[in-house]
């Protein structure tokens, strides 16, 4: 797939490409928020952040469905469990203290995160990559066919996992409050 | 004319190559277990626009990306859930969700 345009379009693509600086630097900013921010909260909302940047790069490759599918699931449905996670399992007190990383830990996750991006940035910018002619245009349409036909399996397998999920996460949590001395059953 | 940017592999894949070392690094350097999920998010997010990306603009066909992201998403929701109870069965059990002072199998 290319994306040729008019001539007579150029401002408008220059503020397109302005606009997506824009998305990755949000996607990016809010990972590292995710990933250095002290409390928890912070980085619960820097996740939310880097997800919403991440559905307007969706957008920008075309597709509008996982990019309305990103918000929903992720921002709307992962991100707000999580919320509730951690108002559950932290008290006030306890968030307010330093996680306290280890400087051995940080050493070893940086050397582990910068050897990878160096070797898988290395095959990413150096591999020349080709586009294969386009046999079957992804619409929603299309889409939504394959998922009833030629995907119908792995559809019904990811509803199951997702009924397991579901029965497993409330068993597990009835479960842990028995045990607990002051929450009866 | 072509755009700058947007209209080329390369930019798609080095920002989903940034979030996956970000997660990377926030996997092993974490202490908590929450925020070790939060990491692991971030991986699979860059794991689904690496999919999206490379459907656009290579493959032959455009359905195929678009629906193993769907499958993405939908393991990610699972994942997500069950680590979260996982999570405060282990805060209900040992006060603190830190993964090193979590170090008993049984009490």
């Amino acid at each position: 797939m290319n994306f040729t345009f008019d001539p007579a379009l150029s401002p408008y693509i220059y503020f397109a490409d302005l606009a997506f600086v824009g998305f990755a630097a949000v996607a990016l900013f809010g990972g590292v928020v995710a990933v250095g921010a002290r409390r928890l909260i912070h980085a619960v909302l820097g996740l939310v952040t880097s997800l919403v940047g991440v559905a307007g790069l969706y957008v920008y490759l075309g597709t509008h469905f996982i990019a309305a599918m990103q918000i929903l699931i992720y921002v709307g449905a992962v991100s707000i469990s999580i919320t509730f996670a951690v108002m559950l399992a932290r008290p006030p007190s306890e968030a307010e203290k330093d996680p306290r990383l280890a400087p051995g830990k940080l050493v070893a996750g940086a050397t582990v995160a910068l050897f990878s991006a160096a070797v898988l940035g290395a095959v990413v910018l150096g591999y020349p990559w080709e586009a294969e002619p386009t046999r079957v245009e992804g619409t929603i349409f299309q889409v939504g066919e394959g998922l009833l036909t030629r995907y119908a399996f792995v559809f019904e397998l990811i509803s199951l996992v997702l009924l397991v999920a579901i029965v497993g996460s409330v068993v597990l949590a009835r479960r842990g409050r028995g045990r607990h001395p002051t929450g009866g059953e | 004319m072509e755009p700058l940017l947007f209209g080329r592999l390369e930019p798609y894949l080095v920002i989903s190559l940034c979030l996956f070392a970000l997660g990377l690094y926030g996997l092993i350097s974490r202490p908590g277990l929450i925020s070790m999920l939060i990491s692991v998010e971030l991986i699979l997010n860059a794991a689904g626009l690496n999919f999206v990306a490379f459907n656009t603009f290579l493959a032959p066909d455009k359905t195929v990306g678009q629906t193993f992201t769907l499958f993405i998403m939908g393991l990610a929701a699972a994942e997500a859930a069950i680590c979260l109870s996982i999570a405060v069965v282990v805060y209900r059990r040992f006060r603190t969700i830190l993964a090193d002072d979590i170090a008993e199998l049984k009490d």
